[in-house]
């Protein structure tokens, strides 16, 4: 499919780039223009769609079509480019205030209609751009400008709104690790529907380290999992720890410890359209558990545009009505002579 | 017609429907004006309905009405008053008892009269009649209810399905009254109930008795003749002004050779157009039901970024929605079409009744400055034309056009001439021919129009968005670029004026009173202006279909009459609109906010008034 050869490079625009240094930002960037090159696609069927956030600066720096819209709404702009061109590559950028606070709504039911679009999701729990306010991922008793005694509400689970909108995709993977978002990223591209990829992201400014205990450490190994489809769920720095069900719930062991063998491990079945174990994957978190990373479902279904179009190459095979002439003079008519 | 029969010739005749809103009377009315319109009639039609589904039956305010006006004549508007009455039970009576012309005629179902029906209409005696000073009138009293189940007693159907199809009783008598051709409406019965054989043939047989006890009756029923009008000669069709608006968007697009993409939400009086559009994938129009009105935008500037011409309904309420996207299309100069079918508010308001007070709120209900084209219809069937010029403006000007009709616009209707499409004026996109020479936002010419390149566009890859830029649509937050980006966004609304007719006044060419008014006003006013010309006063009627910008030679047409007096649907927006833009007139006002048209007979009225001063 490789007809164009493009390099990183090819995807840089000439803006110059404004996140702050040091902002996770700029390697989901990179890593997003790597995926962009190695698919090889025409760059001039490229539509990066933002909505209003630190990251929704995204399309500006990229030399594709951008479109840099209103708080919020990205999804559903998206969703009306992807609908009215299906031919074309979607990419929404977005936060978790652009996401799931403003524009909650047009996010779930483009999830919900299964949009072929890929969305980044950027996770740093906090609203950056306007200077450090508490976000609807934000956890709770966090100490924000607007929140100074400590919130008193419960985060979304981005991963859990997805599934109960429905979604088909959804993965999660971290600014940092170039290597693993590259190859998520991919996966998300090549994947038909909406696929959600969640990036947890730091805010040097705001919430810097927001997400170290999971990202940081020599020991990351052991609080990190990286699903892939068909692969046992194992983990740890030793690759010596693995994912059990038990009395219908997932449980962390170690191989070779309290008779757990790597026969005991799950493997991961990211197209199993039963939510059941994604939505227990995507909830694992520390110290119980390893924290879930890769694509965690990937599940074929209808996308809405495809649906769209061929409902209208259906109708327009049978009906008799070709154009406005025709449609004009359908039905009741009368003649004055 | 036997010698028995009072055969009674009209000029022109307005009948109403009235009954419960379960009792059908919308369709019952629209099968009506279908056959009078074959008639060769020229016709108009106002539907009145209550905003619940199904009101509490009986009751003043669940009544539902249809108007239709008829006759010989060129017909405006569906008449001020009703010269025939239809009532179904006596709420129907009370409703319509100040809407019927002096000894006008009413028709009512004898059975209905029960105490129950009085005390639910809330009348004290058991003589509505009297009670509401309607003496005088011709009161037919036909026992509807019961020959309707006499009509069908042999059917398998259970009571409630039976008397569903009183209309059809009411509908056949009316039908015999003024001569129209049944089949016609059972044609139209069987498009309708073509697959519900049973109670397709329900509908029929009632129909037929209803025309028959007419007939049978006729020593106490007159019969009507309304001669056909004088109409251009043509293929017509009837048409509803929401179904004009949806199809000139599709000629439009047509026209131009592009993807036709609606974005919407339903709302009340506007949902018709997302349905009539929902309809039409044979032709390739891709509608979107979106979540919110917020995405119903939002997905139309998406597809108009894409390269389709981006659409979106609404209503008042909803156009509030939709400000901030409005405001997006504006500063990215993309093609967009606004519809708002305007109805009664603030607020929820008065869902399903008609208005024109979303005029300021078109005009300027967004932040920072946000110029924006703003046309009317002003006739249900040329909504069809506003619509198409919409369309026309919208894509060869690069900005978004929003296109004000309103509820008695949007759900009347009246017969349509059909066009035919190669004889629409051509519309011409600009789209980005040139990678070397092109620019996000670089001028074309004197229009200010910028060039339009969108994705799948190969080196012509650019980004665009909200905030502030520069001709190459890079982020500018420069104070002199933003002064000047502002003022060319305003002229180039401004310049849109040179693709606009100028205004031709209706009546005297100069006089004593301009009346000037705006969008679905027009029959009314035009009727007003006729009558008052024929009088012999100097009136004349200037109708806006263009507010933003006006027609260039407004001022000139305004300097030729001694008084101008703004006539509209609220309290005063298009008079504010003219004194900002054309301080120089001084401008009397008259102003109405209930919901409802006007009536010809006050706008004479005031004018009359202004006159004598």
């Amino acid at each position: 499919m490789a007809e164009f050869n493009y390099t990183a490079k090819d995807f840089k625009s000439d803006n110059e780039v404004r996140w702050c240094p040091g902002c996770g930002d700029h390697a989901i960037m990179n890593a997003v223009q790597r995926v962009m090159a190695e698919q090889g696609l025409n760059k001039a069927d490229y539509a990066v769609i933002s909505g209003i956030g630190c990251s929704s600066r995204f399309p500006y720096y990229m030399n594709t079509y951008g479109f840099h819209t209103i708080h919020g709404r990205g999804s559903a702009i998206a969703s009306g480019v992807k609908s009215a061109n299906p031919k074309l590559h979607v990419w929404q950028v977005t936060g978790d205030g652009d996401a799931l606070a403003i524009g909650g709504n047009h996010f779930i039911h483009m999830v919900r209609r299964n949009v072929d679009i890929n969305v980044l999701l950027f996770n740093n729990k906090i609203y950056g751009l306007t200077k450090g306010q508490y976000s609807p991922t934000t956890d709770r008793g966090a100490k924000t400008k607007t929140s100074p005694y400590g919130t008193v509400e419960d985060p979304f689970i981005p991963g859990q709104l997805v599934l109960g909108s429905r979604g088909t995709f959804f993965a999660r993977s971290i600014d940092g690790n170039m290597k693993m978002s590259q190859e998520i990223l991919a996966e998300a591209a090549n994947f038909k529907g909406t696929s959600v990829v969640e990036i947890l992201q730091n805010c040097v400014i705001f919430s810097h380290g927001i997400h170290e205990l999971i990202t940081k450490g020599d020991d990351r190994e052991n609080k990190q999992i990286y699903l892939k489809h068909g692969e046992k769920m194992i983990y740890g720095v030793n690759r010596d720890r693995g994912l059990v069900l038990e009395n219908g719930k997932l449980k962390a062991v170690t191989i070779g410890q309290n008779g757990y063998t790597i026969d005991d491990i799950l493997v991961h079945n990211a197209k199993d359209n039963d939510l059941y174990l994604h939505s227990a994957l995507i909830n694992m978190t520390l110290p119980d558990f390893p924290v879930a990373f890769g694509v965690i479902r990937a599940v074929d279904a209808l996308t809405y545009d495809y649906a769209m179009e061929a409902q209208i190459e259906e109708v327009q095979q049978t009906s008799k009505i070709k154009c406005c002439d025709d449609l004009f003079r359908s039905g009741n008519t009368w003649e004055v002579k | 017609m036997t010698k028995d029969t009072k055969v009674i010739e009209l000029e022109e005749v307005a009948i109403r429907f009235s009954g419960d809103s379960g009792d059908g009377m919308q369709l019952t009315g629209t099968l009506f004006s279908d056959a009078t319109a074959l008639a060769g009639n020229d016709i108009s039609t106002f539907p009145d309905y209550p905003s619940e589904i199904r009101a509490p039956q009986g009751t003043v305010g669940g009544v539902s009405g249809f108007q239709v006006h008829f006759g010989k004549k060129k017909i405006n508007t569906p008449g001020d008053k009703a010269h025939v009455l239809v009532a179904m039970n006596p709420a129907a009576i009370k409703a319509n008892a100040k809407y019927l012309e002096p000894a006008a005629t009413i028709i009512f179902d004898s059975d209905s009269f029960t105490e129950k029906n009085l005390s639910k209409a809330k009348f004290s005696t058991n003589d509505p009649f009297t009670e509401l000073n309607l003496q005088d009138y011709n009161k037919i009293a036909a026992p509807i209810t019961s020959m309707t189940k006499e009509a069908l007693i042999d059917t398998q159907m259970d009571n409630k399905m039976v008397l569903r199809s009183k209309n059809m009783f009411a509908l056949g008598l009316v039908s015999w009254m003024f001569n129209r051709q049944l089949d016609v409406i059972e044609e139209a019965l069987k498009e309708k109930f073509g697959k519900k054989p049973e109670i397709l043939q329900a509908n029929i047989n009632v129909l037929h008795a209803g025309y028959n006890y007419g007939m049978n009756m006729q020593h106490t029923t007159p019969q009507y003749l309304v001669p056909a009008a004088n109409i251009e000669k043509g293929i017509y069709r009837n048409i509803s002004g929401n179904m004009a608006t949806a199809w000139g968007l599709i000629a439009g697009a047509e026209k131009a050779g592009i993807q036709l993409f609606l974005g919407s939400y339903p709302i009340t009086p506007a949902t018709e157009i997302l349905q009539a559009l929902s309809e039409r994938k044979d032709l390739g129009v891709k509608t979107f039901q979106a979540e919110d009105e917020i995405a119903g935008i939002c997905t139309a500037i998406g597809a108009s970024y894409a390269g389709s011409l981006g659409v979106t309904s609404t209503s008042g309420p909803g156009l509030a929605l939709k400000s901030e996207a409005i405001n997006l299309a504006i500063m990215a100069e993309l093609p967009l079409v606004v519809v708002n079918v305007q109805r009664g508010g603030p607020s929820t308001g008065l869902p399903t009744k008609t208005e024109q007070s979303d005029l300021m709120q078109a005009l300027w209900g967004r932040n920072g400055e946000s110029p924006m084209v703003v046309i009317a219809a002003s006739t249900p069937n040329d909504c069809f034309d506003y619509a198409f010029k919409a369309v026309q403006i919208t894509l060869e000007r690069m900005t978004p056009v929003m296109l004000l009709t309103d509820g008695f616009l949007g759900n009347g209707s009246e017969p349509w001439k059909i066009p035919n499409m190669a004889d629409l004026p051509e519309i011409k996109k600009h789209i980005a021919a040139d990678p070397a020479k092109f620019k996000a936002y670089r001028r074309l010419d004197e229009t200010l129009v910028r060039e339009w390149a969108f994705p799948g566009m190969e080196n012509f890859e650019h980004r665009i968005g909200g905030l502030e830029k520069d001709e190459s649509g890079t982020v500018s937050h420069d104070p002199e670029n933003h002064q000047r980006m502002c003022e060319i966004r305003a002229q180039k609304v401004a310049n849109v004026v040179d693709m606009i007719p100028n205004i031709e006044p209706y009546g005297c060419p100069e006089g004593d009173v301009l009346i000037v008014g705006w969008g679905g006003t027009y029959g009314h006013l035009v009727s007003a202006a006729r009558d008052l010309c024929n009088e012999g006063k100097k009136v004349g009627l200037a109708h806006f279909n263009y507010i933003n910008p006006l027609p260039a030679n407004t001022a000139d047409i305004f300097a030729k009459y001694k008084k101008i007096i703004v006539c509209e649907l609220n309290l005063g927006q298009f008079a504010a609109f003219l004194r900002d833009k054309l301080p120089q007139f001084t401008y009397n006002q008259y102003n109405k906010v209930k919901g409802l048209p006007f009536l010809v007979e006050e706008i004479k009225q005031s004018v009359t008034k202004l006159l004598e001063e």
